[in-house]
């Protein structure tokens, strides 16, 4: 329990982190010291959360949710809420993972940043990121965890907005940050509903007495589709789903280590950790769980056919963390909450080191972004090229890379728990997936130099960068092999199930998830999907470095598909048209020129000036003459004086 | 002194009162008005007096005295007012300061 019993350092280390440099970073100007203080803290928290979590590992399963109690926060009337963490198996396995890709993405930042006027906020912010993603990973109980959840919201809009002085697309990264928060802001309006609806409904806010509540208390199931659908949305805001999805291209305007660690390893998975953590609540809301599958696998789908066509290397990453982020959402959908917790893992670790390589890109391309200026950077920078392709394969579904596992897993579930359509469009999805990756692949780092090469000397970075991406790719390529399906596996199970397993008892006892039907039917999925995904990688190696005149050709002949996926479904421009207009507009005519001017002035206006009418009436009485005001007070006191005269 | 009988002295003191008033109702100087406060001031102590003797009770006496401190202060004070205006105003007709509106 010892280590255990310190897994609030976990969150004050980088508290200390972002305060010793937020504090003292503009004095030292050191960036090593800043550097390596900000990489500590999250380091040291790493290590104590592998040292609880290895303890927890060797408790028998029945004792190994502990809760740490640390003080009582609120206490008003029968609101009583403790501020303290619930360790167990799937907040040990979220902050291993958000420590830990955490760690190497500030190592790297080392790097990325050198040279920046505002090294020290940079990691300043970063280490308050990470402090408030640990609240909301270990909270046991929905305060907390809306703690995080908002605090992790300010760092995305902090760190999107870093740049603060410089262009991003038609605007500033200010807009770009403010549309993220104002997005993300809508969600967390659905969040916050239903954690009122949940106290309404179980009186608690306690993870443990809510979801043994949920299970034991007869309450309807409308009351729980409310819930349900609430939480829902605040999970779809916090992690890019239609319909609140459009904030995270925008978030690219942030520094590439931003991108990599908020919006691909962690912040964006707040979302999906969220929903495995109440899935007693989900499961018991058949149509939301529903409406989940559909929607995460809409989101998967569009995102991916947005991919295609992005000529910006982080865009593309962005719309393909869309996209995965969908098929977490359908996973956890169908019910299967581990493989959506397990794909989260798999795509932390490559989606980081896609973005890491994209930075790694990026900085040795002076700060070039448009992919059809790259090329032949293969030879350049070897380390880059190597991780970023294992990143690529294991994003793609390559067997034996780790997102073929996770994937995989996914894929079957949807298959065996929803029906052979969704199945169908998860794999299209995947062989978009491989399509956009390669694409992305090839026209970086094969093929001709379409770069200027007297202005650029594309170089390789230096250790400090390329070390993490080294890690991530082992990482990458490993991480898969801790959640083997059952036939790989054989009788011993997915590990990876079987650790979370505990977790998600109560809500599996609602519905009955389908295991398996069959191996051999297993096997054949997995073989169709895997031979798609390997043609569309051939497809497009063979049309991005062969024969670049066919994509052309395609492009000008489904001109309208091509400008559609090109300007994004053209849903900015629908939300701007539909939402932020007649908000403005109505803001501006109804709210402040008619409803503040005419009404709320005039009434304020009108009462001083009646006021002012009947004073300037009755000032004339004032003349001025001691003499008239002491005939009033002497006639006064004799009418006084004869009245009590009389009285007697 | 006792065949004169104390209604005699409280209409003396009552007519003294009356002067005063009208004195400081209708005169103009703030001089003259301020004698009419004084005669006002004195018409009270003679009521206090004929009491206190009539009764046979001496607090009446005492506080006269104390009537007439607070009269020379006040006469004090009163005068330095009324030459502070007439350096400002060059007058001391009442009618003529009337700053005290709106």
């Amino acid at each position: 329990m010892v280590i255990i019993n310190l897994i609030y350092l976990t969150v004050l280390l980088p508290l200390l982190g972002f305060l010793f440099n937020g504090i003292f970073g503009r004095k030292i100007k050191n960036e090593k010291i800043i550097g390596i203080a900000g990489s500590a803290a999250v380091g040291l928290a790493f290590i104590v959360a592998l040292g609880a979590f290895i303890q927890t590992i060797n408790l028998p399963i029945e004792n190994r949710s502990n809760t740490v109690s640390l003080f009582s926060w609120l206490n008003v009337g029968g609101l009583n809420i403790k501020f303290s963490y619930l360790v167990d198996q799937l907040s040990l396995t979220m902050a291993l993972i958000v420590t830990g890709v955490g760690f190497l993405i500030h190592v790297y930042s080392i790097g990325y940043m050198h040279g920046d006027k505002s090294f020290w906020r940079f990691f300043a912010y970063m280490n308050l990121f990470i402090f408030s993603m640990m609240n909301l990973i270990l909270g046991d109980n929905f305060l907390v965890l809306f703690l995080g959840w908002e605090g992790v919201g300010l760092c995305s809009y902090l760190l999107i907005g870093f740049w603060y002085d410089r262009n991003f697309e038609k605007g500033t990264t200010s807009q770009a940050a403010k549309k993220a928060f104002v997005v993300n802001r809508i969600g967390d309006f659905g969040f916050l509903l239903g954690m009122f609806l949940i106290y309404m409904t179980f009186d608690s806010l306690n993870f443990k007495e809510v979801f043994t509540r949920a299970a034991a208390y007869p309450i309807s199931e409308s009351t729980f589709t409310f819930i349900a659908l609430f939480l829902f949305i605040g999970a779809a805001g916090k992690s890019a789903q239609i319909p609140l999805y459009v904030w995270l291209p925008d978030a690219m305007a942030g520094p590439t280590p931003v991108s990599a660690l908020i919006h691909a390893a962690t912040m964006v998975t707040a979302g999906v950790y969220m929903m495995s953590r109440a899935s007693i609540i989900f499961v018991s809301a058949p149509a939301i769980m529903m409406l989940i599958t559909i929607i995460g696998l809409a989101t998967a789908f569009l995102a991916a056919t947005i991919g295609l066509v992005q000529t910006d290397i982080k865009k593309v990453l962005a719309y393909s963390t869309v996209s995965q982020l969908g098929y977490m959402f359908a996973a956890a959908g169908v019910g299967a909450f581990s493989s959506s917790i397990f794909h989260l893992m798999t795509h932390a670790f490559f989606k980081a080191l896609l973005f890491l390589g994209a930075g790694s890109v990026i900085h040795s391309m002076h700060d070039e972004q448009n992919i059809l200026k790259y090329g032949g950077l293969k030879k350049y920078m070897p380390k880059t090229y190597v991780t970023f392709l294992i990143a690529a394969l294991a994003i793609s579904g390559i067997p034996g890379f780790s997102g073929f596992f996770s994937k995989d897993e996914i894929l079957w579930n949807t298959y065996a728990n929803a029906g052979f359509a969704f199945w169908l469009v998860g794999v299209l999805t995947a062989m978009l997936t491989a399509f956009y990756m390669f694409r992305l692949v090839t026209l970086t780092f094969y093929g001709t130099e379409k770069f200027d090469k007297r202005n650029i000397h594309p170089h390789e970075s230096p250790l400090v960068m390329t070390i993490p991406l080294m890690i991530l790719a082992f990482l990458s390529i490993v991480g898969g092999y801790i959640g083997l399906p059952k036939i790989f596996s054989g009788e011993n199970g997915n590990l990876f199930e079987n650790w979370l397993e505990p977790i998600y008892k109560p809500a599996m006892s609602k519905i009955s998830l389908i295991g398996s039907h069959s191996h051999i039917e297993e096997f054949l999925l997995m073989t169709i999907s895997t031979i798609l995904v390997l043609g569309s990688v051939y497809i497009a190696l063979r049309i991005y470095l062969k024969k670049p005149q066919i994509a052309e050709k395609t492009s000008n002949k489904f001109k309208l598909l091509y400008n559609l996926l090109l300007n994004k479904y053209f849903i900015d421009e629908i939300y701007e048209a539909t939402v932020v207009q007649p908000i403005q507009k109505g803001s501006e005519k109804l709210l402040w020129k008619f409803f503040d001017i005419s009404i709320i002035d005039n009434i304020v206006n009108g009462l001083a000036n009646i006021v002012g009418k009947l004073s300037g009436i009755v000032k004339k009485i004032q003349t001025g003459f001691v003499q008239s005001y002491a005939l009033i007070m002497i006639a006064g006191i004799a009418l006084l004086l004869l009245w009590l005269v009389l009285t007697i | 002194m006792a065949s004169i009988p104390m209604e005699y002295y409280l209409i003396l003191s009552a007519f003294m009162f009356c002067v005063g008033v009208t004195g400081v109702l209708i005169r103009r100087n703030a001089i003259v008005v301020f004698m009419c406060i004084e005669l006002m001031l004195n018409s009270a102590n003679l009521s206090l007096v004929t009491f206190s003797s009539y009764l046979g009770n001496p607090i009446g006496q005492v506080f006269v005295f104390f009537v007439m401190t607070v009269a020379a202060a006040e006469a004090a004070v009163g005068l330095a007012i009324i030459i502070a205006i007439f350096r400002n105003k060059k007058t001391v007709k009442i009618d003529e300061i009337n700053i005290f509106k709106w």
